[in-house]
C-alpha cells in the first residue's frame, strides 16, 4: 500500500509502496515484480537508507528458528527485532552480544548497519558474532554466507545497507549472563580531556560511553559524564532482585504524544537540558546496580521521542576519527559549540581496531549528535563533514540522510570494492535506496 | 494445557492468534496446505512460548482428506479455530468459475466440510469451542465483492445454526466479524487508518470473546454500528450506491 514513510529522523519524508512477506518465496515473487527495492525494518536508522519508492518490510518475517539455551547459539528470522529478542533469551540466563542504543530495531536491520554498542572495543560490532546468515540476492536465489561461505556477500552485506540483497535469516552467539543487571559506574568529568583521559583509565570495562555537552566553553568545554558497566553476578543484587535476577520488574514506557512546536527547541532550552543532566549527579562518582534496560536504552522509555525535534525532523550526525586525531574532535566540538545550532546531550565512545569491508565502526573516537532541521543546517554540516575528511574520519551511513557523494568515497576506503561486490550480486541494480543514490553506490 | 487447533495457520491473523493463545498456555495443533510453510512459525511458538506445536497438512477445498485430517490429529483440540479463507478477485470472478469456485470452496464449502467434523466430534464429547472467522463483507452484497461476501454470509448462516444446535450439547461456537485488517491479503488495498485493526488486535479481541462466550464479535467494535448501518438502509438505495 502507497503510504508516505521517513524513519526514526523524520527526515526525508518519501511517498513509498511498501509490501510484506511472511515466507520466502514471496519475496522472489516480490522482487521479480519490481524493477526496484529496499529491505525496510523498524525504521530506526535515522535517515534514507530504507526508503526508496518500493520497499519489503521484513516486520511479518520475525520467527524463531532456532535457540540452544545451552550454547547461546539463536537463529531467527530477519524481522524480529532485539526487544523480542531480548524478552526470549534474557529470562534463560543469555543476552545480545552488541546492542546499539535502541532495542527497537530488526536483527535483518542490525546486521545491514553492522551495529555497534558500549562493548565496541571489546567485543566489536555484530558482524563479529554472526555465525551464518542467509540473502535473497538480486538473481532471487538464496544464498547462505558467513566469513568462510561467500566471504564477499558476507562483508558486503555487513554494514552494506540492504544493497546486496534481503537478509532473511540470521544465526548468531548470544553472551551468557547471570543476572538481568549493570553493575554501572558513572563519572563525572569537568572537560574533555579529563573524559578522554578516563576513557583510557577505565578502558578494561566491558561497557563504556560518555555522555557529553556540546554547548560549553573554556574550561568546561566538552565536560560530561563518563558511563561504564559490567554485567552484574547474583552476588552484587540485593535481596529482592536477587529472587528473580533474570526478570526485570514491568516498567510502562512513557510516550511523546505529537510533534513539538519548532520552537520547543532552541539554545536556551537545551543548555538548560545539559544542564540538568550534568548536576543532577551530585557526586563525582556514581557505583549502583540498575537493570540492563535504562542502563543500554535510556531513551526507549520515551516512546517517539523523535517527536520533540518537531515536524521538519532531525539528523543525527555521527562521525568517527582515528585515535591520534583528538584534535579534530576538538576542532569539530568547537564548531557545534560555536555555531549554538545545539543539539541535546551528545554521545561520545572509543571505538576499539576493526576494518571490515564498510562497516562504519574504526578505532578512534565517535561522537553522535542531533540537530533539529533548520536553515543553514546542511551547509554547516557539510563544512563539519570536511574536518572529517581532512583529519581521516567518516560518518555513520545508518544516520546518514544528506552527506554528498564525494564525501562517502573519499571517506569509506574500500567504497569501490564494496561498490563491485554488490554489482555481482545485485546485476540489475533492484536494490537501491534513495541513500545508495545519493551516495552513487548504485 | 488446552490445545487449540488452527485451521489455515499461514495467515497473518493465524499467526497473531497462535502467538496470543500460546501465551495464555495454550497448545498449539497448526494446520495449512503447505506443512512446511508451517515450521519457522512452529519453532517460533516453541521458543518464545514454551509450549507444544505441531504442523499438519491440510487444505480446505481437498474435502475427502478432511475426515482422514481429523483423525490424524495426535490430540483432540479443544478449541478449534477455523482461520482460512480466500479474497480472490472480484472482477476475474465474475467471468471466471474457476476463480468464483475458489474463492466459494474456500471460503465456505471447505470450512463447512471440516468444521461438520469437528462438530460430530464435540457434540458426541459434549464439549468444545469452534471458532469462525467469517467477514462483515458477509452481511451485504455489494457490487465491488459479492462473490467472496456471499461466501462468507454462507458461512456466517452456517455458524449461527451450529451454535443453535451444539448450545443444546454445552459446546460453544464463536462467529467473528473483522472488518478492515492490515494483513498481506489485504495490503495492495486502501483501508482507512481509523476503521483498520491490526491482526494482533483481531486476536486478543478472539481471546477474550472465546473466554467470555460471546456468540459474534466484531473487531474493531464499532463494526457491530457500522454494519447496523449498512443493512438498514433500504435496498432501493442501496442499490444505487457504488460500494
Amino acid at each position: 500500500m502507497e503510504k508516505r514513510l521517513a524513519n526514526w529522523g523524520n527526515y526525508p519524508v518519501i511517498s513509498c509502496d511498501e509490501t510484506t512477506f511472511t515466507q520466502v518465496d514471496q519475496v522472489e515473487e516480490i522482487i521479480s515484480s519490481h524493477s526496484s527495492i529496499i529491505a525496510r525494518g523498524n525504521g530506526r536508522c535515522y535517515g534514507d537508507a530504507s526508503l526508496a519508492t518500493n520497499s519489503v518490510s521484513t516486520l511479518k518475517f520475525d520467527k524463531v528458528l532456532q535457540f540452544d539455551t545451552e550454547t547461546g547459539v539463536f537463529e531467527c528470522q530477519s524481522g524480529i527485532t532485539l526487544d523480542q529478542i531480548l524478552g526470549i533469551v534474557v529470562p534463560k540466563g543469555w543476552f545480545l552480544p552488541v546492542t546499539p542504543g535502541t532495542k527497537f530495531i530488526t536483527v535483518g536491520g542490525a546486521v545491514a548497519s553492522d551495529v555497534h554498542g558500549k562493548n565496541h572495543h571489546a567485543e566489536g560490532s555484530f558482524s563479529n558474532h554472526i555465525i551464518d546468515m542467509d540473502v535473497i540476492t538480486g538473481k532471487k536465489e538464496t544464498l547462505t554466507c558467513s566469513k568462510h561461505v561467500l566471504p564477499d556477500l558476507f562483508w558486503a552485506t555487513c554494514g552494506g545497507m540492504g544493497l546486496t540483497g534481503i537478509i532473511t535469516r540470521v544465526k548468531f552467539s548470544l553472551k551468557k549472563i547471570e543476572t538481568a543487571y549493570i553493575k554501572q559506574k558513572q563519572i563525572k568529568a569537568r572537560n574533555l580531556d579529563e573524559l578522554i583521559r578516563l576513557f583510557e583509565e577505565y578502558n578494561g570495562y566491558t561497557y563504556s560511553m560518555a555522555w557529553i555537552d556540546c554547548l560549553q566553553k573554556g574550561d568546561s568545554f566538552g565536560r560530561g559524564i563518563l558511563i561504564v558497566g559490567e554485567h552484574a553476578t547474583k552476588e552484587e543484587l540485593n535481596a529482592q532482585q536477587q529472587a528473580a535476577p533474570l526478570n526485570l520488574p514491568d516498567k510502562r514506557p512513557l510516550s511523546v504524544p505529537f510533534n513539538f512546536p519548532s520552537f520547543a527547541l532552541n539554545t536556551l532550552t537545551v543548555k538548560a537540558f545539559n544542564w540538568l543532566y550534568y548536576a543532577k549527579n551530585t557526586k563525582k562518582e556514581i557505583n549502583n546496580v540498575i537493570p540492563y534496560e535504562p542502563f543500554f536504552y535510556p531513551l526507549d522509555a520515551i516512546l517517539h521521542w523523535n517527536r520533540g525535534y518537531g515536524k521538519a525532523g532531525f539528523v543525527q550526525y555521527q562521525f568517527v576519527l582515528p585515535l591520534d586525531k583528538k584534535e579534530g574532535l576538538v576542532k569539530i566540538l568547537k564548531r557545534i559549540s560555536d555555531a549554538g545550532l545545539g543539539s541535546f546531550l551528545a554521545v561520545l565512545k572509543v571505538f576499539g581496531h576493526q576494518d571490515n569491508l564498510i562497516s562504519f565502526p574504526t578505532q578512534g573516537y565517535t561522537l553522535a549528535l542531533d540537530f533539529p532541521v533548520r536553515k543553514g543546517l546542511f551547509a554547516f554540516l557539510d563544512e563539519l563533514d570536511q574536518v572529517v575528511l581532512e583529519y581521516g574520519g567518516r560518518l555513520y551511513l545508518s544516520k546518514d540522510a544528506r552527506m554528498k557523494k564525494e564525501v562517502f568515497w573519499q571517506s569509506y576506503p574500500n567504497a569501490q570494492r564494496f561498490a563491485e561486490i554488490v554489482k555481482a550480486y545485485n546485476g540489475d541494480n533492484i536494490f537501491h535506496s534513495v541513500q545508495s543514490e545519493r551516495l552513487g553506490i548504485n | 494445557m488446552p490445545t487449540a487447533l488452527i485451521l489455515g495457520a499461514g495467515s497473518d491473523i493465524a499467526v497473531a492468534i497462535a502467538r496470543y493463545f500460546a501465551g495464555e498456555r495454550y497448545d498449539l495443533l497448526l494446520a495449512a496446505r503447505n506443512v512446511d510453510s508451517l515450521y519457522p512459525l512452529q519453532q517460533d511458538l516453541k521458543i518464545r512460548y514454551n509450549i507444544k506445536a505441531e504442523s499438519f497438512a491440510f487444505d480446505a477445498t481437498d474435502f475427502d482428506s478432511h475426515a482422514a485430517f481429523y483423525a490424524g490429529l495426535s490430540v483432540k483440540p479443544d478449541i478449534t479455530i477455523c482461520v482460512f479463507g480466500y479474497l480472490g478477485e472480484q472482477e476475474k470472478a465474475q467471468s471466471n468459475w474457476s476463480e468464483t469456485a475458489r474463492i466459494i470452496h474456500t471460503n465456505y464449502t471447505g470450512a463447512v466440510s471440516i468444521l461438520n467434523i469437528v462438530a460430530e466430534d464435540y457434540a458426541a464429547k459434549g464439549a468444545g469451542t469452534i471458532v469462525g472467522i467469517s467477514s462483515v463483507a458477509g452481511e451485504r452484497g455489494r457490487q465491488s465483492n459479492y462473490i467472496y461476501g456471499s461466501s462468507k454470509a454462507g458461512f456466517t448462516a452456517y455458524l449461527s445454526g451450529l451454535r443453535n444446535r451444539l448450545f443444546h450439547k454445552g459446546v460453544h461456537v464463536l462467529t467473528v466479524q473483522p472488518g478492515f485488517v492490515y494483513t498481506r491479503m489485504t495490503e495492495h488495498l486502501k483501508m482507512p487508518p481509523l476503521l483498520t485493526a491490526q491482526p494482533q488486535q483481531v486476536a486478543k479481541d478472539v481471546y477474550k470473546a472465546v473466554r467470555k462466550k460471546k456468540n459474534v464479535l466484531y473487531t474493531k467494535w464499532f463494526w457491530r454500528y457500522i454494519m447496523l448501518i449498512i443493512r438498514s438502509i433500504p435496498e432501493g438505495i442501496f442499490k444505487k450506491l457504488k460500494l
